[in-house]
């Protein structure tokens, strides 16, 4: 059911490879049905998918957090059974879950995780790091005094305590502000510039929009779909425009028959749905038709449909 | 080998005592003090000698055996179960770690505290107490043979372990009772034939013994049984582990 763009500019260089991998639950619940992925090296990835789809599983996985059920799955070539040691040093992960240990200063949580992934002292290093998370002034702050997007930043630089080329951000905005997000986003790029891959999770599309290269949607345990960014938000951006009507009318005249237009049961909203991807959405003709017509609206609003329901149309249309 | 990691887990292991310095070493100390005050002092300056050792310097070998192996399974069960609690365990499951290196981080540092503490208590025994150690080579190999394999078992309690209850059961409903009625306080002939046979599947019976023998040269039962049965337990242990890093259970979906 995949399909995978390949018009790309960015590097060929396979880093994660996941080949008709399956995964179920003790319970017997099926969290990933077959998927097929590849991530090249240096871009960053979006897997958008609303909650149970499979995407902590999928990078769970990866990380050697859950065990595999069938398929494979290889990082930078390293098998990640066979030769999950090196895969494992490679890679960096941020957890959904606000999981620190409470009671240990910013500096030596720091120290632990790299130390815990094989790596050698290097002060300078760690200063640095906590310098870019604006966590410097913290690292003799016990973790546990710190509020929730500090911790997030915690979180972060545990995660390239040891300059693993390959991070995992698992809905890393998750209950983070505005300017955390801005700064987290202004370190994905640097990271990405820097050479490193990056595979982000999340909910929110407009984050994928802002940052990946290349989305894939996944529902119910199977990659619906693959693709640049810029081709997805083509298919998924269509969006609403709703117009109150400032008198009830019973039906549209023939000349707004072109925009599709919906028209509610008590006469008094239209809705026109519209790409907003593309170069003309039609609303400054559709007004000039209106107003045309004699049909005056007192208030207009716009609207997205939330990812979830773009899953749903997807996977009703069988994308 | 991931020596890094290793040192990594047994520090962050070592700091935690440092914060809880209180709990992990003050308050065996205190504790144990406290049996020898009431029963070495207060109590055993009326009793005989027992085997021509005095009643007081007799607890000796088993107070320390008691706190060896509460400190042990306390210390490895609380370690293990914590980060797995809090959801930091991630952080180790994701790491460049073999299971035997876990292990060594893990257990390493709870055999190293309870070591401590024991060696702590052998001195604050002196204050109260005048005692001689007969055989100081074997007492060594008693008491780190004893911490390693009950930090093992500790460790897969905090595995097992889905609640706080369930941490604190073995230590106080098991490990607790086994000690007190495996010789800790009196040496097993003085019981019935019966219970004398009952006592000997204690297995508590051969730490203490054995570690007994190490002191004064006395033991209730041969002194290289109770090295046989506390390598026993060991491999028990060891076979326990293996099984679950082997299957997950507990600790990997």
């Amino acid at each position: 059911m995949q399909t995978d763009s390949r018009s790309r500019a960015v590097s060929t260089d396979r880093v994660i490879e996941v080949r008709g991998l399956d995964k179920t639950y003790a319970g017997g619940f099926q969290a990933l049905k077959g998927i097929d992925l590849t991530v090249y090296r240096g871009e960053i990835f979006a897997l958008l998918g609303p909650n149970g789809a499979g995407k902590t599983t999928l990078i769970s996985i990866v990380c050697g957090i859950v065990n595999p059920g069938r398929g494979s799955v290889t990082v930078d070539g390293h098998d990640i059974i066979r030769e999950w040691r090196r895969t494992r040093s490679i890679i960096g992960l941020v957890p959904q879950e606000l999981t620190t240990d409470a009671f240990e200063s910013v500096w030596n949580t720091v120290r632990f995780s790299r130390g815990l992934f094989g790596k050698p002292p290097d002060d300078a290093y760690l200063e640095q790091l906590l310098k870019d998370l604006s966590l410097w002034d913290k690292r003799n702050n016990k973790v546990m005094t710190l509020s929730g997007g500090m911790k997030r930043r915690v979180m972060i630089a545990k995660a390239l305590s040891h300059q693993p080329s390959v991070l995992f951000l698992d809905e890393p905005s998750a209950g983070v502000d505005v300017e955390l997000r801005r700064d987290m986003w202004a370190m994905v790029r640097r990271l990405r510039s820097s050479g490193v891959t990056v595979l982000l999770t999340t909910h929110y599309i407009e984050e994928a929009e802002d940052m990946a290269d290349r989305v894939g949607v996944i529902n119910k345990g199977e990659l619906i779909v693959v693709e640049e960014k810029t081709a997805l938000m083509q298919k998924l951006g269509k969006k609403q425009l709703r117009l109150q009507l400032h008198e009830p009318v019973g039906a549209l005249p023939e000349t707004l028959s072109a925009y599709r237009l919906e028209l509610n049961s008590q006469g008094d909203e239209l809705t026109y749905t519209y790409d907003s991807q593309g170069d003309r959405t039609g609303i400054t003709g559709l007004l000039r038709d209106l107003a045309a017509a004699g049909i005056a609206f007192k208030d207009l609003s716009t609207r997205q449909d939330s990812l979830e329901q773009i899953f749903v149309d997807l996977v009703r249309q069988g994308a | 080998m991931n020596l890094h990691g290793v040192r990594a887990i047994y520090r962050f292991e070592m700091a935690r005592t440092g914060r809880t310095l209180m709990q992990s070493v003050l308050s065996p100390v205190l504790s144990t003090s406290l049996y020898f005050v009431v029963f070495g002092s207060a109590i055993g300056s009326r009793m005989t000698s027992l085997e021509g050792v005095s009643y007081a310097a007799f607890l000796v070998p088993g107070l320390v055996m008691l706190s060896l192996l509460m400190q042990s399974v306390s210390n490895a069960s609380f370690g293990i179960y914590f980060p797995k609690f809090v959801g930091t365990i991630y952080e180790v499951h994701s790491a460049p770690l073999s299971y035997i290196e876990v292990l060594m981080g893990y257990v390493g540092a709870a055999a190293t505290k309870a070591t401590v503490v024991g060696l702590i208590i052998l001195g604050t025994a002196r204050l109260f107490v005048d005692y001689s150690i007969a055989h100081p080579g074997v007492m060594i190999v008693f008491l780190v043979l004893t911490t390693v394999t009950f930090s093992l078992f500790g460790f897969i309690i905090g595995i097992w372990a889905d609640n706080f209850e369930k941490l604190q059961v073995v230590p106080l409903m098991v490990i607790t009772p086994l000690t007190f009625l495996g010789g800790s306080f009196y040496p097993i002939h003085v019981l019935p034939p019966f219970w004398q046979k009952v006592t000997l599947f204690n297995p508590v019976v051969y730490l203490i013994s054995g570690f007994r023998w190490s002191f004064y040269g006395i033991a209730d039962v041969n002194v290289g049984i109770s090295v046989a049965a506390t390598l026993g337990f060991l491999i028990l242990c060891l076979a326990g582990v293996w099984w679950i890093f082997r299957t997950g259970w507990r600790l990997k979906a």
